[in-house]
């Protein structure tokens, strides 16, 4: 069952890690999901799309792999529905909005919600198309989603989307796809300063561009935690095994190796 | 009825704006300058001054007489092959570039199929002095080569784009991706009549000024303002909607499409998103296109770049809904034919998108009194190696 307790009482230093499922190979998702667990406080599975517009070049081709092995929602749920009750850490969906419509919103969300799923992020589904149209499907089936806000992301807005988002909120680091570089500047600290300072009920994630202990370091001292993705992504696609993946990302964040979170 | 579409930019179903949260303050921005400036005298002034003075508008609208005397009607072709750089795109890039000036953007990025609406905004940008970025698919870059130096010959950086199908899908998705990074100083100028609210209409509008003159034009010439018919091609559908934007409530005038069916509707190999689309979000907007059983957006096919699209405009996507406009797919073989017959007929070559329209007539049970509009939305100089590796002799 959903278990989200990390959000409330950890609530620092979270670690979210992101991959798209049916990569490096289409079955890889319970053992790569199995190799986070206890190593991340979050792990974020993807669910790849032809077009993803938010990604930079390395979640792009992941992506356009995935697809090629033959990944479909069906067989996602699938692969979940194997792992699910092997793991303690929480796990969310993340995908752009057309697959989720094809398949239907409704079915979508009967299917995360057995599975246990803590939530889903969907980067080109807007905050007011949700609300009109979408939010009671959600809400009846006990989904939760998680809104991104951005650098440019009025105060306003961004208490609105506290209000709908959980349960946390995606901070998009800089002007920027996933991949490049977050960069550590005087704004940044400045939009994330902003962010602290609405005293927002959710916890807040950085995410795009974290990958090294600096940035890492960042994210965490002006925010709650960080996502990190396509550095991910590079060692699942350098290393030998999914354990192997996990402890070289551990190195590449400047994280203990032998510590579970 | 209702041309506009209502204030979240739906068309019934289609429309929107589904954009990362990064774009929203952008759209916006947009939506709000967008419907302020479209009234104002100044902005008005200065459109029709360029339309007139630099486009070279009024385009004229041709009576065809070998087109004429072979289908038994009064055919027409609406000159847009006329337009300064040689299609109807500058029509649009001159009001969105007039926006981008009076919002204070810095740089301008456009994507492109063909070359034709990359042609434009580099036109445009080197006229008002904006740099410019074209995203272009590495396949169209090779098949539609004169236009990629043209692009750089008029200041523009023309940006190959490696991903997925290269060409004009993944162009549009390396342009949004640009624009998610520089989302302060940059302008997009979406070429079709595509993307998040309010693009569509925008770019419905600005090419409006086709539809406009042929009423005015048919009017003098044929003495009755609406045609029976009025024929157009359709990718995106920027060109189909300026052609059938003042018709759209004459109940007189029958409006028809022609979607690029490429190898045949059936065969995968097709760019006909009517005949074989689903609802589905593409590029910003709901409206219908090529899919998967998964949701995942197909690669479409045309031997023409300009119609080589996945998607179609969300206005068209009602249009077809409320059984106002007519899609019909012409294949790849019937585009070409259609193109050779024209130039033997009536000595004007035309663009392979436009050859698409042209290539309706043959399948309509025309009347001698019947006064038809095809729009020629453009010149076929960009499609001579194409053209050319067809031996046309062996054409009818």
């Amino acid at each position: 069952m959903i278990d989200n307790r990390v959000f409330r009482e950890k609530r620092r230093e979270l670690l979210s890690v992101y991959f798209p499922a049916g990569y490096p190979e289409l079955n890889s998702l319970p053992d790569i999901v199995m190799a986070l667990d206890g190593e991340a406080d979050i792990i974020e599975i993807g669910i790849p799309f032809s077009d993803p517009v938010a990604d930079g070049t390395v979640i792009q081709a992941a992506n356009t792999r995935a697809l090629a092995n033959g990944i479909t929602l069906n067989t996602i749920f699938a692969q979940l529905r194997y792992v699910m009750d092997r793991i303690a850490t929480p796990v969310f969906l993340m995908g752009y909005l057309n697959p989720i419509l094809h398949y239907g919103v409704e079915p979508f969300c009967q299917q995360v919600a057995s599975l246990g799923i803590s939530g889903v992020i969907i980067p080109d589904l807007p905050l007011d198309y949700y609300e009109q149209n979408l939010k009671s499907i959600f809400t009846s089936n006990g989904v939760n989603v998680v809104f991104m806000v951005a650098p440019n992301t009025p105060n306003e807005r961004i208490r609105r989307i506290d209000s709908v988002s959980c349960p946390f909120i995606y901070a998009m680091s800089s002007f920027a796809v996933t991949g490049g570089n977050a960069l550590l500047t005087a704004t940044h600290a400045s939009y994330l300063e902003r962010l602290k300072g609405l005293e927002l009920r959710n916890p807040v994630l950085v995410g795009f561009g974290i990958g090294a202990p600096d940035t890492l370091a960042f994210a965490n001292s002006n925010a709650n935690g960080a996502i990190v993705g396509t550095a991910f992504v590079n060692q699942l696609s350098n290393a030998a095994t999914s354990t192997e993946a996990v402890r070289a990302l551990r190195i590449q964040l400047g994280l203990d190796i032998n510590h579970k979170n | 009825m209702n041309l506009n579409p209502d204030s979240n930019g739906f068309y019934g179903i289609y429309g929107g704006a589904f954009v990362p949260e990064v774009l929203y303050p952008n759209v916006l921005e947009l939506q709000y300058i967008y419907s302020e400036i479209i009234g104002s005298k100044a902005f008005v002034h200065d459109q029709e001054q360029l339309l007139r003075h630099y486009v070279g508008r009024p385009t004229p609208l041709t009576f065809a007489t070998g087109l004429s005397e072979k289908y038994g009607a009064r055919v027409y072709l609406k000159r847009e092959d006329l337009c300064h750089t040689g299609s109807h795109k500058l029509n649009n890039v001159i009001g969105q570039i007039l926006l981008a000036k009076h919002m204070g953007k810095r740089c301008i990025i456009a994507e492109t199929g063909a070359g034709q609406h990359g042609v434009a905004t580099a036109t445009v940008c080197a006229l008002m002095k904006f740099p410019c970025k074209v995203f272009m698919g590495a396949k169209d870059m090779t098949r539609q080569q004169p236009n990629v130096f043209r692009m750089r010959m008029l200041g523009a950086e023309v940006i190959p784009v490696q991903s997925g199908s290269q060409s004009l899908k993944d162009a549009t998705n390396e342009a949004i991706r640009y624009w998610v990074a520089n989302p302060e100083d940059t302008y997009y100028l979406i070429g079709s009549a595509i993307g998040p609210h309010p693009y569509p209409d925008m770019v419905a509008r600005f090419q409006s000024v086709i539809s406009r003159e042929i009423t005015t034009q048919l009017t003098s010439q044929e003495g009755c303002a609406n045609p029976n018919y009025v024929l157009a091609c359709v990718g995106g559908g920027s060109n189909a909607i300026g052609a059938f934007y003042h018709f759209i409530n004459s109940s007189k005038t029958r409006l028809i499409a022609a979607e690029a069916a490429g190898k045949g509707v059936g065969t995968g190999y097709t760019a006909a998103t009517m005949a074989v689309g689903s609802v589905g979000v593409i590029h910003g907007c709901k409206t219908r296109l090529i899919q998967t059983d998964d949701g995942q957006i197909v690669e479409a096919h045309s031997v023409s770049a300009g119609l080589d699209y996945p998607g179609i405009g969300p206005f068209h996507a009602a249009l077809r809904d409320a059984n106002r406009v007519s899609y019909l797919s012409i294949t790849d073989t019937e585009a070409l034919t259609a193109a050779f017959d024209v130039a033997k007929s009536d000595g004007i070559i035309p663009a392979l998108e436009s050859a698409h329209a042209l290539a309706v007539l043959p399948k309509l049970q025309l009347k001698s009194t019947d006064v038809v509009v095809v729009n020629l939305s453009g010149r076929g100089d960009k499609d001579m190696e194409t053209y050319a590796s067809i031996d046309a002799t062996s054409m009818p």
